[in-house]
Parts: C-alpha cells; sequence; structure tokens
C-alpha cells in the first residue's frame, strides 16, 4: 500500500498534525516503508485466531463507587498555558 | 565508591563507612564532570542532597528501609511532583507534575535518594537515544556510539558509573537493549507487575517499568521495591510479589532452558553468537539443560510491533493539545490551529512518524487490515511462547543482532533502525518478562543476552542472572575511561 502526499495530509488532519509542505513526501514515503513492513503479516492466515486484547488475559477491574480524589484544579492549571476563573481558555470556537 | 554496587552500598551506609551525602555529592562531582555523555536531562543537586541529608538522620534514628539512602536516578518518563519531567519532548519542556508515578513513590519509601531524571528517546520512541529534544546521548564505552534505547540516559549513567541503578521503561526492548549496549544489567518484569500510573504512556498495552543496575542483585534490590499491585493502575496484576532478592541464591541445577533456532540465524552476528555459546556453557556448568525450541511466528514480532505501538501512540498523545499543560503554539487563530501547529511545534520527527501511522492503521477501511490484524498475530506470537513453555523454564537469546552501532548510523532509514529490536520486541507483544545480562565483549563493545521468562517468573530470571554473574565477570567491565 503506497501512501501519497493525499493520504499523508488526510491522516495528518485526523491526527491533529500540521506537516510542513516540504516534508510531506519524505512522510509519505517513510509511512510506505514502515506499512510494506506490516504486509508480511498478510502472507498468515489468522480467519481462527482471536485477537488478543491483553497479554495476561485480565478482564477490567471495578471499583467500588466511593469518592476517593478531593479537587485538584488549582495544582493542574497551574501548568496549563492559559486558564481564567477556573476554565481552560482556548481559541473562541462559537461566534 | 563510585564503582560499588548497591548492595556494597548498603553494608557501607550501615557499617558508616560513608554516608548518604558524602556518596551523593561524590556522584553529584560526577555527573557534573561527566555532562559530555549527556545521561541526564535534570539534575537537582540541593533537592538530591537535603534528601540524602534527612536519610542520614532517619539512619542515626535508626530507621532501615531497604534502600535508605541510595541514590537512584529516574527515566524522565515518570512524573515527579514539583521536578520537571519532560519524556525527552520538546512538548513537555516545561512541564511539572503535580504529582509521583507510583514507582516514583515506592522508591522514596523505600528510602532511596534520586540525583535526577535521566535522557530518553522522545516519549520512548527509539532505539538509540537520538530522538530526544535534548540531544542524544553518547555510550560511555565509545562517544561515537549510541547507548541504545529508548532508556539510554539510564543506561549511559549507570555504565559511566554516575548512580548505581536507574529506573527504565521498556515498550520494545527499550530497558534490555541500551542495558546490552552499556554493558549493564535491566530486567523488564512481566506486564502489569509494576504500576504504569504516573509513567508517561506510549503504547500502553506494552509499556512496562523495569530496573536497570550494575548486576541482577541490585536490579533485584530495586525491583523488590517497585512492583505490586496498584489501584490507581488499571491493567496493575493484583498478585503477591515473589521475594526477588531472596532468592538469588537458589540453585540452577535441572533448569531447562529453552534455545529458539529463529534467535540464532542470520540476524544475528557470528561474534555475538559466540559469546552466547560461551555463556551456554557456563550455564551448564552450573546445572542447566539446554533444549531447542520452535518460536515460528518470531519473524512477524517487528511487523505487528510496528503496527500495535504505533496505533496505541496516535491514541494516547492524542491527550497533547496545547490546551491543559504542554506546548502551546504561538497566536493561534482558531482551536484547530492550535491543536496543529502545538503538536508540529511540540512533536519531533520520530514521535510524528509514528502518530502518523498509528492514526493510519487505526482510520476507517484500514482498521481490520492492520490493527486486528497485528492483535491476531499477536497472540500467535504469545502462543509460540505458550507452548514453549510447557517444555522449557524459560529461553535464551541475544538482547540485540549487533553491539552498540554509530551515531547518525541508522537515522536516515526508521526501518533499519526497527530491526535492531527484532530479538526484545516478542517478549512485550506477549507481556512476558525479559532480563539482559552482560555477557561479552565483541571489539571492545559489551553484548548482552537475554532470558525471557513465563509470567511472574521475574525471581527466576534475576536467580539465573545471578547465578550467572557468581561464575563470570562481564557485568563487572567497565568503559575505558573510568576510573
Amino acid at each position: 500500500m503506497a501512501v501519497d502526499a493525499k493520504v499523508v495530509a488526510q491522516i495528518a488532519h485526523l491526527a491533529r498534525l500540521h506537516i510542513d509542505e516540504n516534508l510531506v513526501t519524505e512522510y509519505a514515503s517513510e509511512m510506505t516503508r514502515v506499512l510494506a513492513l506490516a504486509e508480511a503479516m498478510d502472507d498468515v492466515d489468522t480467519d481462527n485466531v482471536e485477537p488478543m486484547a491483553h497479554p495476561t488475559h485480565a478482564v477490567q477491574r471495578l471499583r467500588e463507587d466511593a469518592v476517593k480524589e478531593t479537587g485538584q484544579r488549582d495544582a493542574f492549571q497551574a501548568i496549563a498555558p492559559a486558564v481564567e476563573g477556573g476554565h481552560y481558555l482556548v481559541p473562541q470556537v462559537i461566534e | 565508591m563510585h564503582k560499588d554496587t548497591i548492595a556494597t552500598i548498603r553494608q557501607n551506609l550501615a557499617s558508616g563507612q560513608y554516608s548518604s551525602t558524602e556518596l551523593c555529592q561524590h556522584l553529584l562531582e560526577r555527573i557534573a564532570a561527566h555532562k559530555d555523555i549527556n545521561a541526564f536531562i535534570e539534575v537537582n543537586a540541593e533537592h538530591a542532597l537535603d534528601a540524602a541529608g534527612k536519610a542520614d538522620e532517619r539512619r542515626a534514628a535508626g530507621a532501615a528501609e531497604p534502600l535508605l539512602g541510595v541514590p537512584i536516578a529516574h527515566k524522565d518518563i515518570f512524573c515527579t511532583r514539583g521536578v520537571r519531567t519532560t519524556c525527552g519532548s520538546r512538548m513537555l519542556e516545561n512541564f511539572v507534575p503535580p504529582y509521583n508515578a507510583t514507582v516514583v513513590d515506592k522508591l522514596n519509601a523505600a528510602g532511596s535518594v534520586s540525583l535526577g531524571k535521566t535522557n530518553m528517546d522522545e516519549f520512548a520512541m527509539g532505539s538509540s537515544n537520538e530522538n530526544s529534544y535534548f540531544g542524544a546521548v553518547a555510550n560511555p564505552w565509545d562517544t561515537s556510539r549510541v547507548p541504545g534505547g529508548s532508556s539510554g540516559g539510564s543506561a549511559a549513567a549507570v555504565a559511566a558509573r554516575l548512580v548505581p541503578a536507574t529506573t527504565g521503561t521498556d515498550t520494545g526492548g527499550s530497558i534490555r537493549q541500551p542495558a546490552a549496549f552499556c554493558g549493564i544489567t535491566g530486567i523488564k518484569p512481566t506486564y502489569g507487575r509494576v504500576s504504569r500510573y504516573g509513567m508517561i504512556a506510549f503504547a500502553s498495552s506494552l509499556d512496562q517499568g523495569g530496573a536497570m543496575a550494575t548486576t541482577a542483585e541490585d536490579c533485584a534490590l530495586l525491583l523488590d521495591s517497585m512492583a505490586g499491585f496498584d489501584e490507581n493502575d488499571s491493567t496493575s496484576i493484583d498478585q503477591p510479589v515473589d521475594d526477588y532478592s531472596g532468592e538469588l541464591n537458589n540453585s540452577v541445577k535441572g533448569l531447562k532452558i529453552g534455545l529458539p533456532k529463529q534467535y540464532f540465524g542470520s540476524d544475528l552476528s557470528a561474534a555475538i553468537a559466540d559469546t552466547l555459546q560461551q555463556a551456554i556453557a557456563e550455564l551448564t556448568k552450573l546445572g542447566a539443560t539446554f533444549i531447542d525450541i520452535d518460536l515460528q511466528n518470531q519473524h512477524l514480532a517487528v511487523p505487528a510491533y510496528y503496527v500495535v505501538a504505533p496505533a496505541e501512540c496516535s491514541s494516547n498523545l492524542s491527550r497533547f493539545d496545547g490546551v491543559r499543560y504542554g506546548h502551546r503554539c504561538a497566536d493561534p487563530v482558531d482551536l484547530e490551529d492550535l491543536y496543529k501547529r502545538s503538536r508540529a511545534e511540540g512533536f519531533g520527527r520520530e514521535v510524528k512518524r509514528r502518530i502518523l501511522i498509528g492514526t493510519y492503521a487505526l482510520s476507517a477501511g484500514y482498521y481490520d487490515a492492520y490493527y486486528i490484524k497485528a492483535q491476531k498475530i499477536r497472540n500467535l506470537i504469545s502462543q509460540d511462547f505458550t507452548k514453549a513453555f510447557a517444555q522449557v523454564d524459560m529461553i535464551l537469546g541475544p538482547t540485540t543482532p549487533t553491539p552498540a552501532f554509530k551515531l547518525n548510523e541508522n537515522t536516515s532509514d526508521p526501518v533499519a533502525m526497527y530491526l535492531n529490536d527484532i530479538f526484545t520486541i516478542p517478549a512485550n507483544l506477549a507481556g512476558l518478562p525479559g532480563i539482559s545480562v552482560p555477557c561479552g565483549l565483541v571489539d571492545n563493545l559489551p553484548v548482552g543476552l537475554q532470558l525471557v521468562g513465563n509470567y511472574f517468573k521475574e525471581a527466576q530470571l534475576l536467580n539465573v542472572a545471578h547465578q550467572f554473574q557468581q561464575v563470570t565477570d562481564w557485568h563487572t567491565k567497565m568503559p575505558a575511561s573510568i576510573t
């Protein structure tokens, strides 16, 4: 599966990642090479194999529905790029 | 005293030969004198000496925690409250976590003193430590060569005798491969044995924290305090922890060790194969027996890994959005621009490459062909191990196909770089514990043997490694520049 510049642009958008125009071709060729590596798996019949979900087949542990953590908003917002009145600030989204 | 193992340091602190303050001061001076290796991203001398002083006071008052006053360093992937934690990335260049990783809390509780945070490949993605935003790390054995990665700073710091032991993490070989390249011992426990809480996530179904030190005994002493159930990690395993240091002196007699024919093929350098044969001879003398085994799907491990790991990385790293913490671009025109440019500026080349590959593999129309296919292959690889462990107690092979390569040698070809982890990745895919142990020198560069054990058999791996180190001296070899 060859990845071209158009696919890189689509995927970069899905990943919310700006890619410099002059590097798109390079990323396309690197992605093509790594995905070619993955094609070795195509030779193996896996129709009757279950996909592995967890190395030791553990299931999701449930905990008691009880309040434990205390509010840490100030500590967490102290390291945020922009906050005001307990809110995280981003560029205006709604006109 | 910088050459002392933790086992010796404990005795010397207890007998009063030197204090933790004296030892830490000496090591901090060494770290400053060896800045060229670039093993550390952050050294907090004041904080370390304060902690060492408190440890000395506590010892004088009768305290005796297992690692009281013992200096260590944490890979900069473990969150440390109030101490900058970068994960080797510009994205987290100024990130000061408001909480400690469980591993950090546990090692603090055991009395250890952290000297600083070690360099690493950005977000643990790499096999050479060349992907760090804070610069490459030099291998102390030959500074024109890489120390391996991603825990390259942790390995180089121990090899240069800047600190007796470090924490590391291993997603596809990131403890074992740098341990082999730097001539030290490193163990990746069973998936879920060491808490991932506060350990910045790369590929959550593969990531596992572990210990790096000169000897298996020191790894055991560290792991004794690191391992265990943590309710803050949803994949942590709730079962008792073995007494790792207590089982080091068990006899190896009667142990059955498997030799997978796939690990001794053309991928392996002849010189490393020779060192493994000598190691096999030593273990035979100790009473172990060797059986040829077949791990027939091993050749699919690297292909499966480079789908699963990037897929999970693309999902995990979506949290870095320039909003709540981490790098934010200047003057975003709108929210999409904020996301896209913050991430583009914050992440380095390899991380971006893996995010793109992972996003592609998870995108509509390709999910079954790549991700589900890789998870099925992963099951086959795991089944190979299960069959093998019906016959043998553990598996022996090389840690790496070659000794440490030159800086910049593999940076132009991502696939060539990825193939460095050909022997370490299978254990991550299956979630099994593995240890790398120094077993020789090739062209004056250290090489390692790898032992892979069955689930939760860390004690057995450490025991065999320790017994091997009682009859060999490869783990005592140091770079010529270390005096």
